[in-house]
C-alpha cells in the first residue's frame, strides 16, 4: 500500500508529464523514473500508424493527381479538384485519428506529451491540400524518430522535410544572382524568380534562437540567401513524381558568396553553408534558453520559474544539445512537482485525457477530429507558424469552457453505466481532488451528469 | 444615465486625477455608440488594398502583382481600391469610409506575433504591457451597457484585462442542458479563475439562442451585428480575421480574403439597421508587407500599411495619407513603406471622437507613452 504523498507525486507525473491517468491503470511506484525509463522505451513508430504512407508516397501520389488536374478542363477539372481536395481531407483525417489513437494506446506517455511539444514548437498549419497531405507525415517522419535525439539532428530533419520548406515558401525561394536569376534577367522574362524570406525569420525567431536575442533584419535577408537552393521536389505541374517532396538542394537557386550572419562568416560552400549556420543556431545559448524556457512553461506554469529555465538552459548547452538530459533536468526539476496544478490543459489535452480516463480503447463513435474544431484546436491547423498558446488566457474564455462542457455531456452520455462517477474522480484526481468537485459530483441526479461534471471541473482541466 | 456605482467609479476617477482633467465625467458620453475592431492577422498588404496607381514607382516595384488601376475602384486621382471591395467603394461614395495610409503602429521590427502583440496591447514594445488597448477603452466609458465580446471562442490579447469582457463563436455541437449549465455554475462558484469566465458565457448565450451557426465571413459580421444592435447589447466589439500573410500566390489569396471582409462589412452595415449611423468600425494589421513583389508571387513582411475606417458614424469619403512615395530613396530601410502616420494616435483619435472622450486622457490610457497627433481631428461625427 502506497501512502497518499506518493499517490499525489505519482499522479502529477501521470497527469502533468503524461496524457492523464486511464482509469484501469495502476499509479507508478517510482514516478521519475517512471518518466526518465520513457526516454529508452519510446517507440517512434506506433501500431496505429501502420496503414498510413511515407513522405515519398503521399508527395508522389500528390505530384500525380497534380498533373492529370492539370491535363483537363471546364467542368471535368472541377470535379477532379474537388475530389482530390476531399481525399486530402481524409488522408488529413486518418492522421489525426492516428495520432488521437496513439495517445490512448500509448506505453509512454510522457514521450507522447513531448512529440505533441515539438509538433506545436515546429508548427506547420494545414491551410491547403499540399499541406493537408503533408501535416501528418510531418510530425511522424521528422520530428517523432527524433524526439530522444539531439536537438540538431531534430532541426535538420524538419527544416528539411518538405512540409516545412513549402509551408515557409522556401521551396521556390532564388537568390538575386543566382544561375537562376541571371539567366531570367538575361532573358528579359516578365516574372524574375527571387528571394523568400519566410523560412529564415521563423527558424531564427521560432526555430531557434528567439525573437528578441538580438539578430536583424540583414541577419535574416543573408540567412534566407544561404539557405536558396533547399528545396524540395516538385509537387505539382510536370513534376517528375519519383522525386517528389524529396529534399533537394538545387545549385540553381543558390545566391552565391560569403555571408555574414550574426557576425560570423559563412563561406560559399552551398548546400553546407545554411548547414553551418543551422549548426550553429541549433547550439546557441540563445537556443537553449529559448527551448528551456517552453518547455518549462509546458510541464510547470505559464510564467516559468527562473530557476528551472536555468538548470535546463545549462543541461541543453552542457550536453551540447542531446534531448533526453534535457528532458532529465527538467523532471529532476523541483518546481515541476509543485502539489497545484498550474497549467490549464489546451483542447487536446483536455480531450484526450477525458478518453483516456475513460478507458476508451480506440477512438470508438467520437468524431475526433470534428471535437477538436470544436473545441478550438484542429490539430496541426494553428494558422501560424508559432503554433498554438501554451498559456491559460488563450484557453480559458467563456464560449471554450461551454463548448467543453457540451462536449463533457456527449462524451459522458456514452459512457458506461456502470461507472461511479466519485470513484472514477479520486481514481483519475489522486491527491488533487477538491473537496467542492467530489461534493457537486456526489450530488449529481445520474451518472451521466456526474462524469460530466467530473470531466468539466477545475481540477480535471488543470494539470 | 449615471447610476450609483458609475457615479462612484467616476468619483475614484476624479479624485486621481483632479488637476488633470477633473471633467472626464461622462455626461456627454455617447453611449449609443458603437465601436467594432477588426483585426487582420498576417501583415495585410496595404499598397494592394489601396492601390497608390498614380505612383510611378508602384507598377514597377510590385510587377505582375500590380493592380491594374483600370480594374480597380478609383477613390481620387492617386488612390484605387482593391476590385474586391465593392461594398466599402459603395462606403466611400456615401461618406463613410475613411483610408488611412502609411500608418504604422510604433514596432519596427518584422515578427507577426511580437508585432501583434504591439498592436493588440498598445506597449512600446512587445509584451510591455499586459492587457489590451481595447479592455482599456472599455474602463473609459460608463458600465451602462453589456460588457465588450470577442467574436471568437477564446479573448484576444486586444480584449485582455480589468474590465469583464465575453466571447463568442458559433459551434455546431448539441447544447448542454439547463440542469447541467446550473451545475457547472456551482461547480465553479469557488474558482477564483472559472468563476469569472463561466458567468460571462452564459450571459453571453442568452443572446445567440437562435442564430444560424455557419461559420463565415459574412455570418460573422451578422452575428456581431445581432449582439451590437441590441439597446442592452455590448458597444464595443473585436473580430479577428487571419490568413493576410501572402508570402506567395498573392494574387488570388488577397482577392479571397479582401472579398470576405467585404462581405462581413456589409453584413454588419445591413445587420445594424439605423445603429450604422452611430458606428465606427476599425480593420488594422500589425504592419504591411514590402513594397516589391518577392520572387514566389508574394510579399515578405514590411512596415506601414493601410488602416480602414468604416461607418455611419465617420466623416468619410477621404484619404487619410502623408504619402511618403516608393521612389527608392522614399522607402523605409530600402524595402518597405514608410510610416508617416501614428496608428496608436489614430486609433485615440477615432475612439476619443467615436465616445466623445478626452483625447489626452485616452491616449494616457490607451497608449501609454505615445504622443497625440493634433493634426487627426474631425474623423468621426461627434
Amino acid at each position: 500500500m502506497v501512502s497518499s504523498t506518493t499517490d499525489a507525486t505519482a499522479a502529477i507525473a501521470v497527469n502533468r508529464f503524461g496524457l492523464g491517468k486511464r482509469a484501469s491503470e495502476t499509479l507508478p511506484s517510482d514516478p521519475r523514473n517512471w518518466l526518465l525509463e520513457q526516454i529508452g522505451q519510446y517507440n517512434p513508430q506506433s501500431p496505429a500508424f501502420t496503414s498510413l504512407q511515407s513522405t515519398r508516397d503521399i508527395a508522389s501520389s500528390y505530384a500525380a493527381d497534380r498533373e492529370k488536374l492539370q491535363a483537363v478542363d471546364g467542368d471535368e477539372k472541377i470535379a477532379l479538384r474537388k475530389e482530390l481536395n476531399k481525399a486530402a481531407r481524409l488522408l488529413y483525417r486518418s492522421e489525426i485519428e492516428a495520432r488521437g489513437l496513439t495517445a490512448l494506446q500509448t506505453p509512454t506517455p510522457f514521450a507522447e506529451a513531448l512529440v505533441h511539444f515539438w509538433s506545436n514548437h515546429f508548427a506547420v498549419s494545414a491551410d491547403n491540400p499540399a499541406m493537408l497531405s503533408l501535416a501528418g507525415v510531418f510530425e511522424r517522419e521528422a520530428i517523432r524518430p527524433h524526439i530522444m535525439g539531439r536537438f540538431t539532428d531534430l532541426l535538420f530533419a524538419v527544416e528539411q522535410h518538405p512540409a516545412m520548406l513549402i509551408y515557409l515558401d522556401q521551396v521556390r525561394s532564388a537568390g538575386p544572382d543566382s544561375p537562376l536569376a541571371t539567366r531570367a534577367q538575361r532573358r528579359n522574362a516578365g516574372k524574375l524568380p527571387g528571394i523568400n524570406e519566410n523560412l529564415a525569420r521563423e527558424i531564427m525567431e521560432l526555430h531557434t534562437v528567439g525573437v528578441g536575442s538580438g539578430y536583424s533584419q540583414k541577419d535574416v535577408t543573408e540567412f534566407a540567401y544561404a539557405l536558396t537552393g533547399w528545396s524540395a521536389g516538385r509537387m505539382g505541374g510536370k513534376a517528375d513524381a519519383s522525386q517528389a517532396g524529396v529534399f533537394q538542394y538545387r545549385p540553381g537557386l543558390h545566391q552565391p558568396g560569403d555571408r555574414l550572419i550574426r557576425h560570423r562568416v559563412y563561406g560559399a560552400t552551398g548546400e553546407d553553408q545554411a548547414g553551418a549556420v543551422l549548426k550553429d543556431l541549433a547550439s546557441d545559448p540563445a537556443t537553449a534558453r529559448h527551448i528551456a524556457t517552453k518547455l518549462c512553461r509546458h510541464f510547470m506554469a505559464d510564467v516559468p520559474p527562473q530557476a528551472a529555465v536555468k538548470r535546463v538552459a545549462k543541461a541543453f548547452l552542457v550536453s551540447g544539445g542531446d534531448l533526453p538530459a534535457v528532458y532529465k533536468a527538467l523532471v529532476q526539476s523541483p518546481e515541476a512537482w509543485s502539489a497545484e496544478p498550474a497549467k490549464m490543459k489546451t483542447p487536446w489535452e483536455w480531450l484526450t485525457s477525458a478518453m483516456r480516463g475513460l478507458d476508451y480503447q480506440d477512438l470508438g463513435k467520437a468524431n475526433f477530429s470534428n471535437l477538436l474544431n470544436q473545441l478550438g484546436q484542429p490539430v496541426w491547423l494553428p494558422r501560424s507558424p508559432a503554433g498554438y498558446d501554451d498559456i491559460t488566457a488563450s484557453w480559458l474564455a467563456p464560449d471554450a469552457l461551454v463548448r467543453r462542457v457540451e462536449v463533457a455531456q456527449r462524451l459522458a452520455a456514452r459512457s458506461d453505466r456502470s461507472l461511479k462517477p466519485g470513484e472514477l474522480a479520486s481514481n483519475l484526481l489522486s491527491g488533487s481532488l477538491t473537496g467542492t468537485t467530489a461534493m457537486e459530483i456526489s450530488r449529481a441526479e445520474t451518472a451521466q451528469t456526474g462524469i460530466a461534471l467530473l470531466l468539466v471541473s477545475p481540477d480535471f482541466q488543470r494539470r | 444615465m449615471t447610476n450609483r456605482r458609475d457615479f462612484l467609479r467616476l468619483a475614484a476617477i476624479g479624485a486621481g486625477s483632479m488637476l488633470v482633467a477633473p471633467r472626464i465625467v461622462f455626461a456627454n458620453v455617447a453611449t449609443d455608440r458603437r465601436f467594432v475592431f477588426i483585426i487582420q492577422r498576417g501583415a495585410a498588404d496595404g499598397l494592394n488594398i489601396v492601390v497608390p496607381y498614380a505612383d510611378p514607382a508602384y507598377a514597377q516595384l510590385r510587377g505582375k502583382l500590380a493592380i491594374d488601376a483600370a480594374d480597380a475602384i478609383k477613390l481620387d486621382g492617386t488612390f484605387a481600391l482593391h476590385p474586391s471591395l465593392t461594398n466599402m467603394g459603395s462606403l466611400y461614395t456615401s461618406q463613410q469610409a475613411l483610408f488611412v495610409h502609411a500608418v504604422a503602429s510604433p514596432y519596427r521590427e518584422r515578427s507577426h506575433f511580437d508585432g501583434q502583440n504591439v498592436l493588440e496591447t498598445g506597449g512600446l514594445s512587445p509584451y510591455q504591457i499586459k492587457d489590451g488597448w481595447l479592455n482599456r477603452l472599455v474602463t473609459l466609458l460608463p458600465k451602462s451597457a453589456d460588457k465588450a465580446i470577442a467574436f471568437a471562442p477564446t479573448i484576444p490579447a486586444a480584449l485582455r484585462g480589468s474590465a469583464e469582457v465575453t466571447s463568442y463563436a458559433p459551434s455546431n455541437l448539441p447544447e448542454a442542458p439547463d440542469d447541467l449549465l446550473l451545475r457547472v455554475a456551482q461547480l465553479y462558484d469557488k474558482d477564483q479563475q472559472f468563476h469569472p469566465v463561466w458567468s460571462a458565457a452564459m450571459e453571453a448565450r442568452g443572446f445567440f439562442k437562435d442564430l444560424e451557426t455557419r461559420q463565415n465571413p459574412a455570418t460573422a459580421g451578422k452575428t456581431a451585428a445581432e449582439a451590437l444592435v441590441r439597446a442592452d447589447g455590448p458597444r464595443i466589439a473585436m473580430i479577428e480575421t487571419s490568413g493576410w500573410d501572402t508570402h506567395s500566390g498573392q494574387d488570388n489569396r488577397l482577392a479571397n480574403q479582401l472579398k470576405a471582409l467585404d462581405s462581413m462589412i456589409a453584413a454588419l452595415r445591413d445587420g445594424l439597421g439605423d445603429i450604422w449611423a452611430q458606428t465606427t468600425v476599425l480593420v488594422a494589421t500589425e504592419f504591411g508587407r514590402t513594397a516589391a513583389a518577392n520572387g514566389t508571387g508574394g510579399t515578405d513582411h514590411g512596415t506601414a500599411t493601410t488602416a480602414l475606417v468604416l461607418g455611419g458614424a465617420v466623416k468619410g469619403g477621404r484619404i487619410l495619407t502623408d504619402w511618403p512615395g516608393l521612389s527608392p530613396n522614399a522607402l523605409y530601410e530600402n524595402r518597405d513603406l514608410k510610416p508617416t502616420m501614428d496608428l496608436d494616435a489614430l486609433i485615440t483619435a477615432i475612439a476619443a471622437e467615436t465616445f466623445g472622450l478626452d483625447t489626452e486622457h485616452t491616449m494616457k490610457t490607451l497608449f501609454p507613452g505615445r504622443p497625440i497627433d493634433r493634426s487627426l481631428h474631425g474623423l468621426i461625427i461627434t
